[in-house]
């Protein structure tokens, strides 16, 4: 009960929600701005995430990436790093599970299992390279991530193009029936929705991740390289591995990201002109969550179905979708800059019962 | 020697948007403010450029309007660049986040509003008056250099003279000391009187309006109008330009012609039958896959001023 009591008065706690209230807010004020009706758009958002079996289905399925990037840039923060190469580590992995879903021939529930290895290997390789480059060769991390991201989206396509290609499309084949990761039952439960196993892997991994930092040897390094990297190395640590292991472990949850969207939600990889973004919405939802397992868990469940409910508002109130990610953006901006929120609330608050210290 | 000639020509071409974006990304970052924004500052440059120069020349500006544009851009920035400082600087947030928050801000906000404006359209109307390539009278006469490097839109030209404008100002006013001291130890330049604040304010928002003219380039010339596709990655890429450059403007300058070369290289190669058999996306690889080798065996280590990424804490030591 005390440690309730704490949550509720420290900041940590009030300034994500009070983040999320005036996003919505400054929503509701640029679409009455607009000419649009604030009410009827929130409403049938809600109506949408909440509206039948199967949106609840497909809103979980858009929860489940961006609960994994989230983790995949928060190990990294953690560490003292800044991953923005998740989206190149979603496209390696989706290419590691086509490349084993398509090519393979193997029994059902084994072809599933090697392909989300596989997947989630190739992540990790791809996001080892930039902690590597970075504590060989001095690289900063927000560069190489870039470049990453666009030679892995370009590797993609041609691998694709030339052992996969399905003719007269821009798309991959599909991957083997035996290789598909969804639950039969589970989808007809929710009318047709994508569900599949990555949800059930996703949970785990948010109880693996809080585990992993708090309670082993290799989580404390991590959280110590974190804090202050030269007191880290006087103590003994090897910081440039630990740097490179938790890459390989940031990396391997984006790669994960994409073998499940490939094995359990499309079945093929399409061959965009972009990447998904999903890396990006990573950092956002690893920010407004503080990096900790259940933060992340919240908001990626915030902006999974935000994103998912943001497609009913165009269809019931002739909104474009595009304001919930004004939405989101504002969220963000005021989970960043904690002092932004403090000023907004002193133009409500005229005298403060009491100097905080 | 037309080969060479146009592909030169090409280069420039390519080049200008990322020499502007890349520029102002050198004045922000030279003062210790990083800029993940550049991305959102040229999107939000070719949206304000394409729908001003439309109602431009719809109230019948004619010729006049694509330069309307180009101002509008650097404008309409100022509402991107001042979120990126507010909360960089005032409120003394992450700096890359808050160039993400630009980034997504300027691309949702754009969108929002092309739709509010051209009813529901997912891109700007087609705008008549673009630039075209203007040829100097006289120098591109010149064989091979008046095809190659005299013969190009007048936005080339501009970011030429920027680039010399900002390497001045740079290294030899004492505006351009002040900006690097701040950069470099901000409570040093403090001591002496320097405002840190102030001049990271305004070179993040004077930065932020040179990056916008880059995505009023590719609307004005390559484009005719503003569409989710517009601008995809150049912002970043002129960043990596910045860090390749080694935060000088003209070692920003010189990554973004090698950008620009390697992609003028991917449309001139098209044309011969031996890069036929070679995929496509290998020559759209090049460039990233350069760039990354030259940083990791030729450059060596490349740090960017000390205070980057830092915000100004007058009480810390």
């Amino acid at each position: 009960m005390n440690n309730v009591r704490k949550l509720l008065r420290s900041d940590s706690i009030w300034i994500p929600v009070l983040s999320i209230i005036i996003g919505i807010l400054i929503g509701a004020i640029v679409m009455l701005a607009g000419g649009y009706n604030p009410i009827l758009a929130y409403q049938s958002l809600i109506e949408k995430i909440f509206g039948s079996p199967y949106d609840i289905g497909e809103t979980l399925r858009q929860i489940v990436p961006l609960i994994l990037s989230g983790l995949a840039v928060a190990v990294a923060f953690r560490g003292g790093m800044f991953n923005i190469g998740v989206e190149g580590q979603i496209v390696m992995g989706s290419l590691g599970a086509l490349m084993v879903g398509n090519m393979l021939d193997l029994p059902p529930i084994l072809h599933g299992i090697v392909a989300i290895l596989v997947g989630a290997l190739f992540g990790g390789i791809w996001g080892s390279l930039v902690a590597i480059f970075k504590v060989k060769r001095g690289l900063n991390e927000v560069i190489s991530c870039i470049m990453l991201n666009w030679i892995a989206l370009y590797i993609s396509h041609i691998v694709i193009k030339t052992f996969m290609a399905e003719m007269g499309t821009s798309r991959s084949q599909p991957i083997h029936d035996s290789a598909s990761i969804q639950i039969a039952w589970l989808s007809d439960l929710f009318g047709g929705a994508r569900i599949h196993w990555g949800f059930f892997i996703v949970i785990f991994m948010l109880i693996g991740y809080y585990y992993y930092l708090n309670r082993t040897k290799w989580g404390y390094e991590l959280r110590a390289v974190g804090y202050n990297k030269h007191a880290a190395e006087y103590a003994g640590m090897n910081v440039s591995s630990i740097a490179i292991r938790t890459f390989f472990i940031s990396g391997a949850i984006g790669g994960l990201i994409g073998t499940f969207e490939i094995l359990g939600v499309f079945k093929y990889m399409a061959i965009a002109p972009n990447t998904s973004g999903i890396g990006f919405d990573g950092i956002a939802v690893a920010l407004l969550g503080m990096n900790t397992s259940v933060g992340v868990l919240l908001s990626g469940t915030l902006f999974g179905a935000l994103y998912y409910g943001a497609q009913g508002m165009s269809f019931g109130a002739d909104v474009p979708p595009e304001v919930i990610r004004m939405v989101i953006s504002i969220i963000i901006f005021f989970a960043a800059a904690p002092a932004a929120i403090r000023m907004f609330l002193k133009m409500f608050r005229r005298k403060p019962k009491r100097e905080e210290g | 020697m037309d080969i060479l000639s146009n592909l030169i020509n090409g280069t420039f071409v390519f080049a200008t948007a990322l020499i502007f974006a890349s520029l102002g990304g050198v004045i922000g970052e030279r003062t210790g403010v990083i800029n993940l924004g550049l991305e959102g500052f040229m999107v939000s440059g070719a949206f304000s450029a394409a729908v001003a120069t439309h109602y431009a020349e719809t109230a019948g500006m004619g010729g006049a309007s694509p330069w309307i544009g180009l101002i509008c851009a650097m404008v309409v920035t100022l509402i991107f660049s001042g979120i990126h400082a507010l909360a960089s600087i005032k409120f003394k947030a992450n700096q890359v986040i808050s160039g993400i928050v630009v980034n997504l801000l300027a691309a949702s906000s754009t969108f929002f509003m092309v739709k509010l404006l051209f009813d529901g359209a997912a891109e700007t109307p087609i705008i008549d008056h673009v630039f075209h390539k203007w040829a100097i009278p006289g120098l591109s006469s010149i064989p091979f250099l008046g095809n190659a490097i005299f013969t190009a839109y007048p936005t080339t030209y501009i970011a030429l003279i920027l680039v010399a404008v900002v390497w001045f100002v740079m290294y030899k006013t004492p505006l351009g000391l002040r900006m690097r001291a701040v950069g470099e130890h901000p409570g040093a330049a403090d001591t002496a009187g320097v405002k840190v604040n102030r001049i990271r304010t305004y070179a993040v928002l004077v930065g932020g309006s040179i990056a916008a003219l880059g995505g009023a380039t590719i609307a004005l010339t390559a484009g005719s109008s503003f569409a989710q596709s517009t601008i995809s990655g150049q912002g970043f890429i002129a960043l990596a330009a910045v860090i390749f450059g080694k935060w000088n403007p003209v070692g920003a300058f010189g990554a973004s012609l090698f950008f620009g070369f390697a992609q003028a290289l991917k449309d001139q190669a098209q044309i011969y039958d031996w890069a036929k058999s070679i995929p496509t996306e290998v020559f759209y690889m090049l460039p990233y896959l350069m760039t990354l080798l030259i940083l990791l065996f030729a450059v060596g280590r490349s740090s960017g001023p000390s205070a980057l990424g830092e915000p100004y804490d007058p009480g810390k030591r």
